[in-house]
Order: structure tokens, then C-alpha cells, then sequence
């Protein structure tokens, strides 16, 4: 820090911060992950496909959660339906007619 | 009792090798019967980082074979009395290691009354490393302030609690310890570095030291000297820190702040 430093912002200094951010957000994913079943990861993947053949939504639309609560476990699922599925009628019987014409695909394979 | 610690990190290039030499050297110094086992086998180093490497006859993969006795691996340390050295292979590869093997390995270093065992763990998540935490009652992370090093201490914690003897058994878990190394504080400072309190928010366990960058830490590996026999360096000041703590005394961390800059060097630095 010398008398040239005082005309810098300081701004692009701090990429400390940044690195801790992003260290939080993974490993917390991370640690999920671990402390879950093997099974989890295709459990969500599976229940993902079931999803995608009736709307279609993106592959983040799914978060599932396993939580221990006493003695039970709570596998919790959140779907997020994309927006048009609700307002536009049109475009869900277009997912839908999509949806069947793609299991239809798979089933004649 | 014997006592089993793994020094361990995930990631490469750390300073596992450099802490695990310093720290059995620094037990054995306090009197207590030591060993440092080097499980690296393949890429041997601990020889070098000890200054033994001239010595080394027969090494833990012929030990666990049975190929040659523990009196005949074992290499006593020519500078500290009560200060065993265990090499590994050059030549095998990890696979040459099994569970038995190495059970059988730490059985008998526990029948020939060593107080501390300690296992220099090699790099990465793969059999040698899961080796040497298996048998282990307390784990010394060692870990850089960088994100992924971070990263590799948090998933190496997971497999403590996960993989460890301890934690298939059912006992009590692991001890957790955490070692900061190569830590810079002015760079903490100005903000390019992860500080301590950072590192411990995110990994969550207990801090055992904070090893500062020091040129020591090359001048002794060049030597084949444990920077903790260095006792005028701030890194070897803070590793007899570590033994302290580790012994359970509550000491103060040092080394966290940058030192006080000049009048000259604050305008012109």
C-alpha cells in the first residue's frame, strides 16, 4: 500500500471474499451429496424422467432433499413447474401433446 | 497407548510430508516414543524430508510382506533420541498394500511400545491414502488458504467419517485437527488470501496451527532437516505451537497478522 494505492478503488483486491462465496455454495452441495444414500443421485435423475414426460421443465427443476428427523427419514421434493404450464393453457397441451408423442418415440423403440 | 494420526489433505503439494516430519520429530523431542511411516509408496519422500535417505535398506511393503523384520526397517533418527523412521516402497505400487498387512504393520509398533504413530497419507483419495487414515484415532488436515485445497480438505474429511476403521467400527469418530500451511498474512491483508477464521467457518473442525510461508520451510527440505528443529523460523516456531496443542495445552495462534510496515515502506512499498 504506497501513496499510488490511494488513487486505486480497492475493489478488485478483495477476491478473497469471492473465493470463500463460492466455496460455501459447493461445499454444502458437496456435503449433501456425501451424506445421502448411493442411491440418491439416480433416485432424482429418475424421478426427473417421469417429470420430463409430462412437462417439460429443465434439469434444475428438481431438488431433493433427505433429511433425519428422530427416527424417520423425510425425502423432500421440490418440482418447479416453468410458468407458461399455469397461464398458457396452449403451451401445456403442447408439452403434453410433446410429452406423449416422445414416450410413444420410446416405447416403439 | 499408542496413539495412530493420519497427516492428511486430499490435495497435492500442501506440505503433508513437510508437517509430518515436523511433527513426529517434535513429539520425539518431548520425550515420547515416535514413528513417522511414510505410505506414499511408489513415490517415496519422507526419507528426504528427514535426511535418512542414504539409510534406507528395507521399507513397509517388505515389512508387510514379511519380508524383513520391524527391527531391520525401522531407521532411527540420528539427531533425536526415541524418533523411528518407516519408509515406504520405491519400487511397488500402492496395491501392494492391503489392510491386513498394514494392521499387522501397526500391531507390532504398538507390542514395541511406541507412543504415537504417525502416517504421512500420499496425495489424492485413492488406496494409499484410504490406507493410511484407516487406522487412525486423530487426522491432521493440512490445508492451504486456497479454494482447492479447501475443496480436498472438506471431501478427505468426509471420508474419515466415512471410511475411517473408527468410523466402520462404530467408535468414537476420529479427531479432527486442522492445519493451516503456507499462510501469508499480508496478503490476508490486502484480501487476495483466505484468512483463518474463513478456512474454519468452512470447514468446520478445530484449529491445531497456522504454519506461516517462511523461506525456512525450502532452506530445511534442502538440508533433510524438520523445519521444526529450525527454532529461530516462525514456521518452526509454529509447529512447536502445534505440539503443544496437540499435546492439549491451550496456547494462542501466532503468526496471523502481517508484520507492522515503516514509515518508507507504507508511501513507497
Amino acid at each position: 500500500m504506497g501513496i499510488f494505492s490511494f488513487f486505486k478503488t480497492g475493489k478488485e483486491d478483495q477476491s478473497a471474499s469471492i473465493a470463500k462465496d463460492r466455496l460455501q455454495v459447493l461445499i454444502a452441495h458437496e456435503r449433501t451429496g456425501r451424506s445421502g444414500p448411493d442411491y440418491l443421485p439416480m433416485l432424482k435423475q429418475d424421478i426427473l424422467d417421469v417429470i420430463k414426460k409430462y412437462v417439460a421443465v429443465g434439469d434444475d427443476a428438481l431438488s431433493v432433499q433427505l433429511e433425519s428427523q428422530d427416527n424417520c427419514d423425510v425425502l423432500e421434493l421440490n418440482i418447479t413447474l416453468p410458468e407458461e404450464a399455469e397461464s398458457d393453457e396452449e403451451s401445456a397441451e403442447s408439452a403434453r401433446r410433446r410429452a406423449m408423442e416422445r414416450r410413444q418415440a420410446a416405447n416403439a423403440t | 497407548m499408542t496413539k495412530t494420526i493420519v497427516v492428511t489433505s486430499g490435495k497435492g503439494g500442501v506440505g503433508k510430508t513437510t508437517t509430518s516430519a515436523s511433527i513426529a520429530t517434535g513429539l520425539a523431542k518431548r520425550g515420547f516414543k515416535t514413528v513417522v511411516i511414510d505410505f506414499d509408496v511408489g513415490l517415496r519422500n519422507l526419507d528426504l524430508i528427514m535426511g535418512c535417505e542414504r539409510r534406507v535398506v528395507y521399507d513397509l511393503v517388505n515389512l508387510v510382506n514379511q519380508e524383513a523384520s520391524l527391527h531391520q526397517t525401522l531407521i532411527k533418527d540420528k539427531r533425536i533420541e526415541n524418533l523411528y523412521i518407516l519408509p515406504a516402497s520405491q519400487t511397488r505400487d500402492k496395491d501392494a498394500l492391503t489392510i491386513e498387512g498394514v494392521a499387522r504393520v501397526i500391531h507390532k509398533l504398538k507390542k514395541s511400545d511406541f507412543d504415537y504413530i504417525i502416517c504421512d497419507s500420499p496425495a489424492g483419495i485413492e488406496k494409499g491414502a484410504k490406507m493410511a487414515l484407516y487406522f487412525a484415532d486423530e487426522a491432521i488436515v493440512t490445508t492451504n488458504p486456497e479454494v482447492s485445497s479447501v475443496r480436498d480438505s472438506d471431501r478427505i474429511l468426509g471420508i474419515l467419517q466415512s471410511e475411517s476403521k473408527r468410523s466402520k467400527m462404530n467408535e468414537e469418530p476420529v479427531k479432527e485437527h486442522l492445519l493451516i500451511t503456507r499462510y501469508n498474512p499480508a496478503r490476508v491483508k490486502d484480501g487476495q488470501m483466505l484468512s483463518v477464521d474463513d478456512i474454519v467457518d468452512l470447514l468446520a473442525i478445530p484449529l491445531l496451527g497456522i504454519i506461516p510461508e517462511s523461506p525456512s520451510v525450502l532452506d530445511c527440505s534442502n538440508a533433510g532437516k524438520p523445519v521444526i528443529l529450525d527454532e529461530e523460523s516462525e514456521a518452526g516456531q509454529a509447529y512447536s505451537d502445534a505440539i503443544d496443542r496437540l499435546l492439549g495445552e491451550a496456547k494462542p495462534h501466532r503468526f496471523m497478522d502481517a508484520p507492522k510496515k515503516g514509515l518508507l515502506a507504507r508511501l513507497f512499498g
